[in-house]
This record gives C-alpha cells, sequence and structure tokens, in this order.
C-alpha cells in the first residue's frame, strides 16, 4: 500500500475546505487550463486564483506544466486519488448501513415465516 | 462479494447500487418507516438517530437527526415528491452540518426497487444542482465523515 503522511492529508482536506478551490478541482476534472481560463467563471483576479493554485499544488492535488508563461494546470493523480478516497469512504458507511439493513431484513424474514 | 457499487456520472449526478436478498416491498418499507430507518440509516460508527420523521405520502415531510452521544451530530431535512409502493421513490434531501451557515443545496434521489431473482436490486441515482455543488458535497461528505473515518484511514494510510 502506498504510504501517504498524516500531514499529507491535513493539507489534502485543509485544501478541499475551500469552495473555491473545490470548484477549480472540479474545473480541471474536466481537462487541463490555464490560470487565465481558472479565472474566468470566478469572480477574482489571477493572483487570488494563483495563491488558491500554490495551495491545491502544495497539497499535491493539481500539477502545474513548466513549459511556458501560462503554465497550464492540471489533476495530480493525488488528486484523483482524494475524490477516489472519499468515494471509497462514503462507501464504506454506506457498505455498513446496507450490512444493517441485511440483518434487519433477515430477521423480519425469519419472523414472517414462524407466524404463517 | 462486493454487492454495492458507487460511482459519479456525468457532471451532476452520483448513483449507488445494491442488491439484497429481501423482496423490494420490504426494502421499500425499510426506507419509509421510521422505525426501521432508525435502526440501520446509521453512517459513521457511533452515531445514532434519536429522532426519524418520515412522511412518506407526496409532500410529506423528512428529517433525520443523528447524534455521536457526546454533544456532536448533523442532521436531515427533506420532502417526498413521488412514491410507487414498492418500486420507486423520489425526494429531495439537505444536510445541516455544525459550522455551516446554511443547509447543502438540495439533493434529489430517487431510489428504485427492482425484483432480481429472489432478491432486490436498489438503485439510488442522486442529483445535484450543477457540478460544483456535486465537488462541494462530495468534500463535504469528508468532512463530516471526518469523526470516526478520518482516524480510521489515517491509521489505515500511515501503516
Amino acid at each position: 500500500m502506498v504510504a501517504v503522511k498524516a500531514h499529507k492529508l491535513d493539507a489534502v482536506f485543509s485544501a478541499l475546505s475551500d469552495p473555491t478551490r473545490r470548484a477549480i478541482l472540479s474545473r480541471l476534472a474536466r481537462g487541463e487550463a490555464t490560470v487565465m481560463e481558472l479565472a474566468e467563471p470566478f469572480d477574482m483576479t489571477q493572483p487570488a486564483i494563483s495563491r488558491h493554485l500554490k495551495v491545491l499544488e502544495g497539497a499535491g492535488l493539481i500539477a502545474r506544466r513548466s513549459e511556458g508563461a501560462k503554465r497550464p494546470c492540471r489533476l495530480a493523480n493525488a488528486g484523483v486519488e482524494a475524490i477516489d478516497q472519499w468515494l471509497a469512504m462514503m462507501k464504506g458507511a454506506l457498505a455498513r448501513n446496507y450490512d444493517r439493513l441485511d440483518e434487519i431484513l433477515a430477521v423480519k424474514s425469519a419472523n414472517r415465516k414462524e407466524t404463517t | 462479494m462486493s454487492k454495492m457499487t458507487i460511482q459519479t456520472e456525468g457532471e451532476t449526478h452520483v448513483v449507488v447500487t445494491r442488491r439484497f436478498a429481501a423482496s423490494p416491498e420490504a426494502l421499500y418499507r425499510a426506507h419509509t418507516e421510521p422505525t426501521i430507518i432508525q435502526k440501520w440509516m446509521l453512517g459513521p460508527e457511533g452515531m445514532t438517530m434519536p429522532m426519524c420523521i418520515s412522511e412518506a405520502r407526496p409532500g410529506g415531510k423528512i428529517r433525520f437527526e443523528w447524534t455521536d452521544g457526546k454533544g456532536g451530530g448533523f442532521y436531515l431535512t427533506g420532502e417526498y415528491l413521488a412514491l410507487e409502493p414498492y418500486s420507486r421513490i423520489v425526494h429531495v434531501e439537505r444536510m445541516h452540518l455544525p459550522g455551516m451557515p446554511g443547509p447543502t443545496p438540495d439533493n434529489h434521489v430517487e431510489t428504485r426497487f427492482d425484483p432480481d431473482g429472489a432478491g432486490t436490486l436498489m438503485t439510488m441515482r442522486m442529483t445535484l444542482p450543477d457540478a460544483q455543488t456535486r465537488a462541494a458535497m462530495l468534500a463535504t461528505g469528508m468532512e463530516h465523515g471526518m469523526e470516526a473515518s478520518y482516524v480510521r484511514m489515517e491509521s489505515m494510510l500511515v501503516r
């Protein structure tokens, strides 16, 4: 299993706690984009967007190509993994719910057989 | 056996499927009758649901309250839009989380129960208003599941 350090997780969660940064990730999930393209849908300046990008990059959620002055951003593998991790976590909570439901349904079905 | 699937679909959907060894009628009741809901819809380990309102008719109220017994908790409100016993439930829901200024945007949920051999295939299709809301919901789910899941995940990943 890939070892992920605890402080790394803190950075990921902290980066994801901001709605603008989540929106940026959501945009990058559709493909690479430059700072200018990312700034457009938000009512924000490019320096403000750049600060958000720095946080996302620090958390390993995005990567930036170094070629040219535009330095386009894309979702890093870690970003994809973070989303997968969330899905796995939600899956865990749902799976426990449904396992409990299985037991309840089994008891109900057994009771019904006894009474008929 | 892996009985459940969960995946994102398009820009705004999350689709969950699960097979059960029970009839569609039993599943439908388990999703609409408060005394049954309180026994299983508990999420992360250690949570209980002391309050459960589920008025299973179009326009009927939904209110689920969870607590960890230590002063922490959150609740969900919603309304039923359409019910077809015992095959389909359509409702909207929103989460009310501590530390958030308001509820999460409406999550539109269609739950279907289809006969599958001797059991039932459940398909729950969630629709969020837009891609950004779905991304936010994904991240919010991560945050409110943190109490229990963060610790578990951390110990799992650091090992």
